[in-house]
């Protein structure tokens, strides 16, 4: 009886502390048939034993969730592979350094896009970290949206969420109309090809989508810093630049870092905006005001006009290539983040 | 009488509309432990913290009537150069997480950015480490990050970075509140050594620890200071009935 009424309050209150491995679950229906034949007609036991499958239940539906993740990576990983193996084995390994991309004569090789994209997306990252990172002290530590107050900075923090939600054909559209011809007026002055569209303009565009991504992030982050850690710098005479130099930054790091690895995330793999605006040529850009052509935009681009089995399928070997970028990307990323944080 | 190395004159202290500090008169000579107490919400540590204009950090906090630093009046300084003459220590320990034993302690100079030499360095971190009773314990591992030392020896190490400053007067806000009874004891031995190079004020709502280590002791209730004496007159004759009431605990 003592372990009856001991067991249910742990489980109504601490539900995650109920079913432990080592420790097998109560189970009332699992009684000695003496101690459940005094119980039997028992609501309060009844209601027990129904709770705990549904536990069960909720636990085997977080699992399924977890499994399908799981098996939705494996399965596109697959797909790209068996769908490149034509042109994994027409082209192998060289696939990769391959300078040349030329449908007619049936030659593909990654190297002009793997340039593109890697190029568009640190440029990008470089152009908006300044952004990103004045925005996060701003609204982290600077001038807090705190709830009733500061109104013009609950303004920019919806901003800087709407940013994030405009659909990217319209950024496309976008620098196609405005930025492309600023771009060509400047690329005049400049004494440069006048393409407009090309790298730099992509980049710029790009720049422009992914700051959201660590702003918010950089955001949170320096928000949680301790306000014992702040008191303590000013008490020692910094000045509010100081104490956010010294004291936030650094314990922000980590944080902020993995705000910039979420953004070139995003700019790897943008596809529509880039497409718009890069000025698709199938060739290794000389200078980031050349057009040029990333990973998603060539497959945007051309899947529809890939006639032979070879074509579609080294367009989909660059789609594997997007993903391998990605992920070591991130693999690095995560390294550098636990070196911060250690 | 020697010139007072702190003075307050009708110091009102607000946050918003709420009167926290009121009508705050003192006088706070050289070299001597000074124990401000008081129940909870009394404006202690409000007072203690316009001392070295802390309060300011909060939006709406406004004061009125003057403190005197060697005579100067506080409000005319920048705070900058007010805070490198006054230094705190927190109720919690809060070494800086991210810097090593070393580097905390010259965190001061770090965050102004004052440039000094590897000779200098050395004797500043040793002297204010010798001063707040840790380099004996911390010397071998001045390179390694504050936060593997105990509550105690994190606090002492937040008085060292303190005193690495060479302050005249040195805030302390409750400093062994979060501490347990031995570390408590070394803070409280310390106050003893620190007081024949600095002045110390140190806020408490522990009677005996005021009691323990303060020459003098001011009584605050309600904002108000109630009383201001020598703590042993304070203990054993105190003038006023709110004090009686305070220390014979008919109230806290």
């Amino acid at each position: 009886m003592t372990r009856f009424l001991m067991a249910k309050p742990l489980r109504l209150s601490a539900p995650q502390a109920y079913p432990t491995t080592d420790k097998p679950a109560f189970r009332p229906d699992k009684l000695s048939p003496a101690y459940a034949g005094q119980h039997k007609g028992n609501s309060l036991l009844k209601y027990i034993s129904l709770a705990d499958r549904k536990d069960k239940l909720f636990r085997r539906v977080l699992w399924m969730g977890g499994l399908t993740i799981l098996c939705l990576v494996l399965g596109i990983l697959l797909t790209l592979i068996v769908g490149a193996i034509p042109s994994l084995q027409a082209f192998g390994i060289r696939f990769l350094w391959g300078k040349v991309w030329n449908p007619v004569n049936q030659v593909f090789g990654a190297l002009p896009f793997l340039v593109g994209t890697l190029l568009t997306s640190f440029l990008a990252l470089l152009i908006s970290i300044p952004f990103s990172l004045s925005i996060a002290i701003f609204l982290g530590e600077y001038f807090p949206p705190v709830k009733g107050r500061n109104r013009f900075a609950h303004l920019v923090r919806e901003a800087v969420e709407l940013i994030a939600g405009i659909p990217s054909v319209i950024y496309g559209f976008w620098g196609l109309f405005v930025l492309v011809p600023v771009i060509r007026k400047l690329e005049m002055s400049w004494h440069v090809l006048p393409y407009g569209v090309g790298i730099f303009t992509a980049s710029l565009i790009l720049a422009i989508m992914i700051i959201p991504y660590a702003a918010s992030l950089g955001r949170e982050i320096i928000a949680l810093v301790p306000q014992d850690l702040k008191e303590a710098a000013y008490s020692l005479g910094a000045t509010r630049w100081e104490m956010i130099r010294h004291v936030v930054l650094p314990y922000a790091r980590s944080g902020i870092f993995a705000g910039l690895l979420l953004s070139l995330g995003r700019a790897l793999g943008e596809t529509m905006a880039v497409t718009m605006v890069i000025g698709n040529t199938s060739e290794i850009p000389q200078s980031i005001f050349s057009p040029g052509n990333t990973l998603a935009s060539v497959i945007a681009n051309e899947f529809t006009e890939a006639a032979s089995r070879l074509y579609l399928s080294a367009l989909i070997e660059l789609g594997l290539v997007l993903f391998v970028v990605t992920t070591c990307m991130h693999l690095i990323g995560k390294t550098i983040i636990h070196r911060f944080s250690a | 009488m020697e010139r007072p190395v702190l003075e307050v004159r009708h110091f009102h202290a607000w946050f918003g509309n709420h009167e926290v500090v009121r009508d705050v008169n003192l006088s706070l000579q050289r070299h001597k432990v000074i124990a401000i107490m008081g129940p909870s919400g009394c404006g202690k540590t409000t007072f203690l913290r316009c001392i070295n204009r802390m309060h300011e950090l909060a939006p709406d906090a406004r004061t009125q009537g003057e403190i005197l630093l060697e005579g100067e009046n506080i409000y005319q300084m920048s705070p900058i150069m007010l805070r490198l003459r006054v230094g705190m220590v927190f109720q919690r320990p809060n070494p800086f997480p991210h810097l090593t034993i070393y580097e905390n302690v010259l965190a001061g100079y770090l965050l102004n950015n004052i440039a000094l030499s590897r000779t200098e360095k050395d004797a500043i971190v040793e002297d204010s480490l010798r001063k707040a009773a840790l380099w004996n314990e911390v010397k071998d591992n001045l390179r390694k990050k504050g936060s593997f030392l105990s509550g105690g020896q994190q606090q002492r190490l937040c008085i060292a970075r303190a005193i690495a400053m060479k302050p005249d007067i040195l805030l302390l806000d409750e400093p062994t509140s979060a501490l347990d009874p031995i570390s408590t004891a070394g803070i409280e031995e310390l106050t003893q050594e620190l007081k024949k190079n600095y002045t110390l004020i140190l806020v408490t709502h522990n009677m005996q620890q005021a009691a323990r280590v303060s020459d003098d002791t001011a009584f605050f209730y309600m904002g108000e200071l109630v009383e201001f004496a020598p703590t042993r007159q304070m203990f054993t004759a105190p003038k006023d009935q709110r004090t009686q009431n305070y220390i014979t605990g008919r109230f806290s």
